[in-house]
């Protein structure tokens, strides 16, 4: 079939394929950063919350340069800047890496400020009771933190989708790069862009209920963010 | 004889120049009931988290039994497991519910199986009377039944004393009666109590001896005939006066506390 040629929803059937491969690559991006960056997120948000020093210093320095320059810089940095110093990454892993770094900076940031939410009463009553400082974090102030930053890291999910789209800028195969390759090779523009902007806004709404699922899965009493309460 | 179970020894502690202890020193009897009054301000909560650390005194030491507390080589937790304390704001674990708060310290602690705590946690809400209650959330329970709930957690570390910071400060008046119900049960199956309180009625009723606190020192330590009808200071007499004004004839535990 000549899909410069078929008709409009004939080319928008007709290329669903491709951009469905660029959704998978999209989805993987953004699942095994948000992930890695959640899993880097918890230590640098305990160095930033419980220590003071050089430890402490670093660990502002990387979340202030990751929150402050723009994700396109850092992933030029990242796959450009690296090469230069002979470190060679492939695209994904570049794109990766970068994702990772930036979804870390601000996922430390929710789970910082939810700690500090935790009231004070908490940890001075499982200490109370012969816990180790370690162990109180452990089973009482990290789990209520997790539950408070969860409505923020919700909202990180949903956005992660969409920053994908940067890795376009080094040819990362996700979904907006197949989107732009495909109108270069049929020159239709509108169909295209239409139709990448569907299956993300059909991606982010899904997301999202099921964020709202969760959220609603793991309702604590008394450990509703504001938000909630007020729809409640 | 068996020494007293706790003894503090001329504590001091300051914030900044503030000194907020200065020199209390006295002993526990094992089985003994004391009950520390005194005007806002003057350290009596501040004493009961030195003694248990929660706080490090500046100076003066305590001993739990023939354990110095403030000895830097004594194993704090370890110490602690044996000092239950219940707080004014409760501060239940707000992620857990009633029972799941009874168990956390007797699964991570005390090193229990989860059937062995829960066994454990169950009795412990039988006696504080809130077997129907256990699988709430402490948001879902009313604040007689927080602070109940708190005291089946302190009591469930089989602590050797028990230590209150003026556990029904935070209670609105019709729900004072349920957790004093409870600590005067305490009291009659012979724990051993040092209860922070401006609750006269149980002052009077159920404990040995009161002691009170003014401006970071003992000024009167004695059982409770005598410091209600024959205090030694001209400061005590004062300051019972102000209670009565305030919560009435030295409040029964239910009685005449009017709201602010």
């Amino acid at each position: 079939m000549n899909l410069s040629e078929a008709g409009t929803l004939e080319f928008m059937w007709g290329i669903l394929p491709e951009l469905l491969k660029g959704l998978e690559v999209t989805l993987q991006l953004t699942v095994t950063s948000l992930i890695a960056g959640l899993v880097l997120a918890v230590p640098v948000s305990m160095v930033r919350t419980y220590t003071k020093g050089p430890l402490n210093w670093l660990a502002t320095a990387y979340v202030e340069l990751f929150r402050g320059t723009p994700l396109l810089l850092q992933l030029f940095i990242v796959y450009y800047g690296l090469t230069e110093t002979g470190i060679v990454l492939d695209r994904f892993l570049s794109a990766w890496l970068a994702l990772t770094l930036n979804s870390a900076a601000y996922q430390s940031e929710y789970i910082r400020g939810a700690i500090l939410a935790v009231s004070e009463g908490q940890l001075t009553a499982a200490r109370a009771v012969g816990m180790r400082t370690i162990q109180a974090f452990r089973w009482v102030v990290f789990p209520q933190a997790l539950r408070l930053a969860l409505p923020a890291w919700s909202n990180e999910v949903a956005y992660m989708v969409k920053y994908v789209s940067v890795v376009f800028m080094i040819a990362v195969q996700e979904l907006f790069t197949r989107g732009q390759g495909i109108i270069s090779k049929y020159f239709r523009l509108w169909p295209t862009i239409i139709e990448v902007a569907l299956i993300y806004i059909v991606v982010v709404y899904v997301i999202t209920r099921g964020m709202d699922y969760v959220e609603h899965r793991f309702r604590i009493p008394g450990l509703e963010t504001r938000t909630e309460r007020r729809e409640a | 004889m068996a020494g007293p179970i706790l003894r503090v020894e001329n504590l001091h502690k300051a914030y900044g120049k503030t000194e907020v202890l200065r020199g209390v020193s006295f002993e526990v009897a094992p089985g003994e009931v004391v009950v520390i009054i005194g005007p806002s301000g003057t350290g009596k909560s501040t004493l009961l988290r030195c003694i248990n650390q929660l706080t490090p005194p500046d100076q003066g030491r305590v001993w739990l039994e023939d354990v110095e507390i403030t000895d830097k080589r004594t194993d704090i937790n370890k110490v602690r497991e044996h000092i239950g304390m219940v707080f004014q704001d409760f501060n239940l674990f707000t992620h857990l519910t009633a029972i799941q708060n009874v168990m956390l310290a007797l699964t991570k602690v005390k090193r229990m199986s989860p059937a062995e705590a829960r066994a454990k946690a169950m009795l412990e809400m039988e006696k504080v009377g809130l077997v129907d209650k256990a699988g709430l959330y402490p948001a879902e329970l009313s604040g007689g039944q927080k602070q109940r709930a708190a005291i089946a957690r302190s009591l469930a570390m089989d602590p050797k004393v028990m230590l209150f910071d003026e556990p029904t400060s935070a209670l609105d008046p019709e729900l004072i009666g349920e957790v004093l119900e409870v600590m005067k049960t305490l009291a009659g199956e012979g724990m051993t109590m040092l209860v922070v309180s401006h609750e006269m009625g149980f002052a009077r009723e159920v404990s040995d001896r009161i002691i009170f606190l003014e401006n970071g020192a003992i000024s009167e330590d004695g059982p409770p005939e005598q410091f209600f009808t024959n205090p030694k200071h001209a400061r005590t007499r004062e300051f019972l006066g102000k209670l009565t004004e305030l919560y009435g004839n030295h409040g029964g535990p239910r009685g005449g506390r009017r709201k602010k």
